[in-house]
């Protein structure tokens, strides 16, 4: 990733809040092209919160979000016809064949007919779903049903593309061959990631920011996070010491 | 794109074993009623003949029919609306929707607009077969056609409100009592109302009345259109709700 790549996605002091509860706190962000971002942080930090934000599927009390230069809030479908987003649970259509969800899902992405088709055969293929494109979801398994949710997320050649815990519940073997695709879709598109393993990062992104109690408290290019302390500690205890540090100096 | 979500939505209820059961249930229903209503036709043609000016078949079967389908919709509807919003926002699909540029407009008259033309079925079927008396007696097929009219305003009006009310909860079954608890109110309104009192005029049905005896009054469209378009834009308001508070 060069500096020069155009920036795909940018959001500015986002805040939201949930009745009094502030879950995510002044959050900016840039994405750009060619590049691989994780979101990393405990459980309830305000990673799936910042990137529904981002999708446009909850609205920010404050701040704002541009998508290829599109505001999320101005031009709602501009901006959002550019990106390809899998939520923490797949939104699959347990009654549907693979195929025709994933038409279906192109379609909304206003792809005409015979773009979708098009783009069906390179997504399964780039997915690994040749096998089961006349399956009906609901029979697939957990992991089978984690690429339909990613070939969903991808199937209309989105600029941006945000994905929620790609990898949870999925069994080794899996969990490899879609941390190389994430890795491939990465070359030519923007991806951001959120997660809560350490793993994840240091083998897919080239970034990483640190969200803890709704605020990004690190970011950094994650070769250097992987050298924090001198090099000589394990991410684990990087991750740990950093939010740790931060829970201290926050703490009255 | 409202295409594409109609579609959509009416295929996915087509491919449910289950419907196609309701539909066949339905049609049953609907010709038991049918023959009963020819049966006394036939029993008292007799005495009609004697009569000057005597009610054709049209007025004795299609009114009485048309009034007793509209009641059968009125608990099939919320039924069939429950699944529309609460569903998808149960089974977390809600997203896709919500992610992609689609505005929530087009998502709720795409899910209004498949509904309607799954319900378009019951009520064209229905039609078609109370048309087949013309083979055999003159028919007051105006009487006919402003009867269907009517079903499929009510119908439409029904839909509306159930979908509102599936866009309320995330329980598909509360949605569908819901939807029949506040269908069922505003029938008992209508039907406990005293004759000539203003509230005939607030349920759906107390409009249907002038449909059903073949009258077309255009204050009845417009309470029928204002009464969608109402519950329509209260559930696209609730969409975009749902997008600011969680």
């Amino acid at each position: 990733m060069s500096v020069a790549a155009p920036v795909t996605l940018s959001a500015s002091n986002l805040v939201r809040r949930f009745g009094k509860r502030s879950v995510v706190n002044d959050v900016s962000l840039e994405l750009r092209r060619g590049e691989v971002l994780g979101l990393l942080g405990h459980n309830g930090a305000g990673k799936s919160t910042t990137l529904q934000m981002l999708t446009g599927v909850l609205l920010p009390h404050a701040g704002s979000i541009e998508i290829c230069g599109f505001g999320l809030a101005r031009e709602p479908d501009r901006a959002k016809a550019c990106i390809g987003y899998l939520p923490e649970t797949p939104p699959l259509y347990r009654d549907m064949h693979v195929d025709d969800y994933l038409v279906f899902a192109a379609r909304l992405h206003r792809m005409s007919v015979a773009q979708a088709t098009e783009a069906l055969d390179r997504v399964k293929h780039r997915c690994g779903l040749q096998q089961v494109g006349r399956k009906v979801i609901g029979t697939l398994s957990k992991g089978y049903q984690q690429r339909v949710g990613i070939a969903q997320a991808i199937i209309h050649n989105p600029e941006v593309i945000v994905l929620d815990e790609p990898t949870v519940g999925l069994d080794p073997s899996q969990i490899r061959d879609i941390r190389a695709l994430i890795r491939e879709l990465g070359d030519a598109h923007s991806v951001i990631l959120s997660t809560h393993l350490l793993g994840e990062v240091e083998t897919v992104c080239d970034r990483v920011e640190i969200m803890h109690h709704g605020r990004l408290i690190y970011g950094d290019s994650s070769a250097r996070m992987m050298q924090y302390g001198n090099g000589t500690m394990k991410l684990e205890e990087v991750f740990i010491e950093i939010t740790g540090n931060h829970s201290e100096e926050t703490s009255p | 794109m409202i295409r594409l979500i109609a579609f959509k939505e009416l295929r996915s209820l087509l491919a449910a074993p289950s419907t196609w059961f309701m539909l066949a249930a339905l049609q049953f229903v609907f010709s038991w009623f049918f023959l009963a209503r020819l049966d006394a036709f036939l029993q008292v043609q007799t005495q009609l003949a004697l009569i000057a000016n005597a009610p054709g078949a049209a007025q004795i079967i299609v009114a009485p029919l048309f009034g007793t389908l509209g009641l059968i919709m009125m608990m099939l509807v919320p039924v069939l609306t429950m699944r529309l919003l609460a569903e998808e926002r149960r089974n977390q699909t809600m997203p896709l929707l919500m992610a992609a540029p689609v505005s929530s407009t087009r998502i709720v008259l795409g899910k209004f607009t498949g509904l309607m033309l799954f319900l378009l079925l019951p009520i064209v079927a229905s039609t078609l077969m109370v048309l087949a008396l013309a083979l055999g007696t003159p028919l007051d097929t105006g009487l006919l056609l402003s009867n269907a009219a009517g079903l499929l305003l009510i119908t439409a009006c029904y839909a509306a409100l159930g979908l509102y009310i599936s866009a309320l909860t995330v329980q598909p079954i509360v949605a569908a009592i819901g939807a029949l608890a506040a269908l069922f109110g505003l029938w008992l309104v209508e039907t406990s109302a005293t004759d000539n009192s203003y509230w005939h005029a607030l349920a759906p049905s107390g409009h249907f009345q002038n449909f059903n005896t073949g009258l077309l009054d255009s204050s009845d469209l417009v309470y029928y259109l204002l009464f969608c378009v109402f519950f329509l834009l209260l559930t696209m308001r609730r969409l975009h709700n749902n997008r600011l508070y969680g």
